[in-house]
């Protein structure tokens, strides 16, 4: 190495570095492997785009807790790691990794990495190259911001980030960019106090990327004059003082001191692949694909960390030095996380190796093949292996559950008939089942039972969901198995294979979004509609009104009617949520029916029950009541407010609610102190209150990017948060309708009679703020905020206490099915 | 649709969506009922000597019984806080509450035999009827307040409500800026001296003849066509005035929904007392 790179800050320093191993990133996963090899006394360069190590953590708020989940996994780095506050973990990596003389190079932006192993160059944005015989890249998920592409753009009154606007007062800024991020940065300057002049642009015409709470604040701060909004506009050049706009008026030439650009990032994925890495697929979840010593599709390059699809510190900082180890040429290291597959293990009646597992699952099992050994390693640690005895139930009918079951050895039987369990259809080894329940979220079709000996993989949702987005062959065989048991179960089990193998081949998957309609009224059309995920409602047109038929969840169909009317459609289907849908051509649905008596006849009974309620419609037509009018309102105000989606919501009925909140001092007094619902907010109509408070969906959108997998659902159908949570915050960000709260857990109170009769503690319900901080701040150790919300009271006798709590019967927790009830309901009183 | 099973909750006895009236069928009302016309029917049918009163085996049993069902009664206020584990559901307890203290009514009353002076025993009796007939004013309130008070808040929390006033106070500030320094003090007075809720009769009303901002919008609306343009400052005071009325009219439901339990409460413990001192006495001077 001719250059010591540690001896650069500050300077740019052009004189080539050559080493063996150069690693991208000093996150946990880089900075671990930099710390292996600097350990083995491997020539090194840890190269750093910004000017301290871990920005990403480095970003995190002042002060914020930074938890080591999972807790059973063995941590095996030189770098030290406990769970603590941002600046201790942050200070005691600075200082490690000086003690362990790690070769960093700060504000290192890498533009480019090309070569093979033995051979890579590696070029900086300060024009800088690196030679290196094997690369790892460690850069994480966050990207880099896009830049402000205009002259003077890179002045340095441009700022892409904006960590405390109370930094700055009394100046003329220029926030760019109508995000979320832009409008709240905006909102923080403009705050009276500072004396600062903001002008906010924007490119396009409003604010639809923005969350609508957002879009309220700032129109609000807009008409009290604390701001400028520009809309249709865009930056043109820049010069020290002064921006110039294009705006629809014309040029405009704003005073400017600073300017904040949040223009959104650009993920590494277009960086990655630069550098010649293969992908599992196009879409957003797929990862790079890489070997069981994390080397990706170009030979000497290595991918670990959040890039590699490991999002929590401790897998990546075990990666970083498990990479290193194999690059060194280390070929017996096993994973550190060869204990917990060697657990799941334990218990199955056979002996075998932990790698002689995975390659016996991964061969065994029809949807494992494509999988990688690193992918398949990975897959089991999320799943579990499950062996049976002949005839134990395995799932049993109208149980929730979401899992995935792949069958590595034996059979099971599914009951069909719920009146007769002797009439099961077998399923053989190799095969999967539960895949219903963990594409829809609806309860479990039919009770399934070993048939002999069986040897079961359990995968839950979250890697199930995991698997399907990064093996694209996964996702065609379990949606073709879906369709295919989907249509037996609502067409009849003895339908011809070869005949429905014509209609799987046909069929097409569609995805609607709320409120699209599926069917038009009027239209003409054959096509038969199978939901597969979320809800529709169907309605049709009486006068200048649409009014509500019907609702039909996942696992239905619909358009059947149109067979039997030439193929008029005579009502508008449309989805509550986002749907999935599966359509089937009329013509060989027709010739289905033709051949199969059975189930014409089971169609035609439906067509006829669809139709009774159509005439009634027709027939009401010209006194229409307002009784179905409401009805019909009510049954789209909790559609709008996303009970489509629910399984399980609390719906308060104003008509009873005297406002003592005796549910929220319920909740509170149930779990920990907090109180998981807020009663007053949330919206009402017709005297039907929706509550903030969590809908068990069908389909969490909470649980779509949980990093520990701490949020799941319960057997009874419960979405809950388990002692896993790292207090992300993801999923209160992904909750559409904010029922998540990040909070720290309150000091146990004194107990009731204390409080009665010697007035101790603050009483039930939840503490005021003042008194948590102040019995906490009596604590040695700090308490970090984890996300909060409604288990709907799991493993409490007598359930939910909000409803147990409630002095007048108004709080009631209803399930899909009883929305439409109590919409009903509403119709007939009002 | 069928193929999902009803929500757990659906299930449970006492989370059905029926009121605290109606619970379970009016199952409370229906046993208060039977167990006061038994009281009415052996009173009316038997014919101690000298007279029917708390000593006979009739008042005695009525005794007992009407002391142990106040003691239940109160317990109520410990139920309500004490959110233990189990199959309880406070409706329930209310609906029990209600009916069964109504029942109170008939017992205690046959208890008495009629005979009544200036004595503790009376006194007794008296706050026991003092706490069913405030109690009674409760569920009047509780059955009719909710649904105009539901009305009224429009979908606004208490704090929206006051959020939306300050808001307004914001506007006039600046509506304010070009008036004469008379007018500006009304406008001030108006944001400065305008009050909400208070005392429990100022929280009762429903006129508010003295609030500054319905003043401060008389005395300038007393001006229009005069020299100054008071026009903008009336529009901002106007809907605040409407703001006003609707958290008045919040803040007067939600006093009634809880006044009434400023009677209840401390007379049940006066009650208390005074059953306490009339069963001591009875003992001391049987």
């Amino acid at each position: 190495m001719r250059s010591s790179a540690r001896n650069v800050r500050g300077h740019v320093v052009m004189a080539p570095i050559s080493v063996d191993l150069a690693i991208l990133g000093s996150g946990p996963a880089g900075l671990s492997a930099a710390a292996r090899a600097a350990q083995r006394g491997m020539s090194h360069v840890l190269l750093e785009k910004t000017d301290h190590l871990s920005d990403t953590i480095y970003k995190y708020q002042k002060g914020k807790h930074i938890m080591a989940t999972p807790g059973q996994l063995v941590l095996r780095s030189d770098m030290p790691f406990e769970a603590g506050k941002r600046e201790a973990v942050l200070a005691r990596w600075d200082g490690e990794a000086a003690r362990a003389r790690i070769n960093v190079r700060l504000r290192s932006d890498v533009i480019s990495v090309t070569g093979q192993r033995g051979d890579f160059t590696i070029t900086l944005a300060d024009g800088a190259t690196v030679q290196a015989k094997a690369v790892i890249l460690a850069i994480g998920t966050a990207g880099n911001p896009n830049r402000l592409q205009i002259p003077g753009g890179d002045l340095p009154m441009v700022q892409y980030q904006l960590d405390d606007p109370r930094a700055y007062f009394d100046e003329d800024i220029v926030v760019v960019g109508g995000g979320d991020a832009g409008i709240e940065n905006a909102l923080g300057l403009a705050d009276p106090d500072l004396g600062n002049r903001v002008t906010l642009l924007q490119r396009g015409p409003d604010f639809s990327r923005a969350k609508p709470a957002n879009v309220q604040l700032l129109e609000q701060a807009r008409a009290q004059g604390r701001l400028d909004v520009i809309t249709d506009c865009a930056p043109r050049s820049l010069e020290p003082g002064m921006m110039i706009v294009d705006a629809k008026e014309g040029e405009l030439r704003l005073p400017c001191k600073r300017v904040i650009a949040r223009l959104g990032s650009t993920p590494p994925r277009k960086f990655v692949e630069s550098c010649g890495v293969a992908f599992t697929g196009p879409d957003r979840e797929a990862f790079p694909r890489l070997s069981p010593a994390y080397e990706s599709s170009v030979p000497g390059l290595y991918i670990i960390g959040a890039l590699a699809g490991y999002p929590l510190i401790k897998h990546c900082m075990n990666q970083g030095y498990d990479v290193v180890e194999y690059i060194a040429g280390n070929t017996t290291l096993k994973p550190a996380d060869e204990p917990l597959l060697e657990a799941k293990f334990a218990h199955v009646p056979v002996r075998r190796s932990v790698d002689q597992w995975l390659e016996f699952l991964r061969t065994q099992i029809d949807i494992f093949r494509e999988l990688s050994p690193l992918q398949m390693r990975e897959f089991m640690l999320e799943s579990d292996v499950r062996f049976y005895r002949k005839d134990d139930r395995i799932i049993t009918r109208n149980d929730v559950g979401s899992s995935l079951f792949a069958i590595a050895e034996g059979t099971v039987l599914v009951e069909i008939d719920a009146a007769n369990p002797n009439v099961t259809v077998p399923i053989g080894a190799g095969q999967i089942f539960g895949e219903i329940g963990l594409i829809s979220g609806r309860r479990r079709g039919a009770t399934i039972r070993a048939g002999g000996d069986a040897l079961l993989v359990e995968v839950p949702r979250s890697a199930a969901l995991k698997l399907m987005g990064t093996v694209p062959g996964v996702k065609r065989r379990i949606d073709r198995i879906t369709t295919d048991r989907m249509l037996k179960t609502i067409f009849g089990g003895d339908i011809d294979q070869v005949r429905l193998d014509r209609i799987l081949d046909a069929a097409t998957l569609r995805t609607l979004k709320p409120q699209e309609p599926l069917i038009t009224e009027g239209e003409v059309g054959y096509d038969i509609f199978v939901i597969r995920s979320g809800s529709l409602v169907v309605e049709k047109r009486v006068g200048a009104k649409n009014v509500f038929l019907s609702y039909v969840p996942a696992g239905a169909y619909v358009g059947e009617m149109a067979l039997f009317d030439n193929g008029r459609r005579n009502a508008t289907v449309r989805a509550t949520v986002n749907t999935e849908v599966i359509t089937l051509p009329g013509a060989m649905f027709k010739e289905l029916l033709a051949a199969y008596p059975n189930t014409a006849k089971r169609v035609q009974e439906q067509v006829a029950n669809r139709r009774r309620v159509t005439d009634y419609v027709e027939a009401q037509k010209a006194g229409f009541s307002g009784v179905v009018d409401m009805y019909t309102s009510v049954a789209d105000f909790l559609v709008q407010e996303g009970l489509g989606e629910a399984t399980d919501a609390l719906l308060i009925d104003e008509r009873l609610c005297i406002g003592c909140d005796q549910c929220e001092v319920a909740c509170a007094e149930s779990h920990d102190g907090i109180s998981r619902l807020d009663r007053e907010a949330g919206h009402t109509y017709a005297h039907i209150h929706v509550p903030t408070s969590c809908r068990h969906c069908e389909n969490p959108h909470c649980m779509t990017d949980c990093p520990p997998n701490a949020i799941r659902r319960a057997p009874d159908g419960e979405v809950f948060i388990d002692e896993k949570c790292i207090g992300c915050g993801n999923c209160q960000r992904s909750c559409p309708y904010g029922v998540i709260q990040m909070e720290k857990t309150p000091p146990k109170k004194p107990g009731l009679l204390a409080w009665l009769l010697l007035g101790a503690g603050p009483g039930p319900g939840q503490a005021s703020h003042a008194w948590v901080e102040s019995q906490l701040a009596r604590r040695a150790s700090e308490a970090p905020k984890v996300a909060v919300k409604c288990d709907m009271c799991k493993g409490i006798k007598g359930g939910p206490a909000c409803v147990r709590a409630c002095p007048t019967g108004a709080a009631i927790r209803v399930s899909p099915e009883g929305y439409l009830r109590v919409a009903r309901m509403a119709g007939a009183e009002s | 649709m069928a193929r999902k099973s009803q929500a757990l909750t659906d299930r449970r006895s006492g989370a059905a969506h029926e009121s605290f009236l109606r619970h379970r069928g009016f199952f409370y009302l229906k046993y208060a009922a039977v167990v006061s016309v038994c009281a009415i029917a052996v009173y009316a049918l038997t014919d101690p000597t000298p007279r029917h009163n708390g000593g006979t085996w009739l008042g005695y049993t009525l005794g007992v019984v009407s002391a142990l069902l106040i003691v239940w009664l109160t317990l109520l206020g410990l139920r309500k806080r004490a959110i233990t584990a189990g199959r309880w559901s406070l409706k329930g307890w209310t609906s029990a509450h209600i009916y069964l203290g109504l029942s109170l009514i008939v017992l205690a009353t046959l208890h008495t035999g009629f005979q009544f002076g200036w004595n503790v025993h009376t006194l007794a009796y008296a706050l026991m009827m003092i706490v069913i007939v405030s109690g009674a004013f409760g569920v009047y309130f509780y059955a009719t307040i909710p649904q105009r008070m539901s009305d009224n808040r429009a979908e606004k929390s208490t704090e929206q409500m006051l959020e939306e006033i300050a808001a307004l106070d914001d506007d006039l500030r600046e509506a304010a800026q070009p008036l004469s320094g008379e007018n500006a003090l009304l406008v001030q007075r108006a944001i400065e001296r305008t009050r909400l809720g208070g005392g429990v009769l100022e929280r009762l009303r429903t006129s508010h003849p003295q609030c500054a901002s319905g003043r401060a919008l008389a005395a300038l609306k007393a001006q229009r066509g005069g020299s100054e343009d008071v026009g903008p400052v009336t529009a901002v005071l106007e809907r605040k005035i409407v703001m006003l009325e609707r958290a008045r009219r919040h803040i007067r439901y939600r006093a009634l929904l809880e006044l009434w339990l400023y009677i209840h409460v401390p007379a049940t413990f006066g009650l208390l007392a005074a059953l306490i001192a009339h069963i001591v006495s009875v003992f001391f001077f049987w």
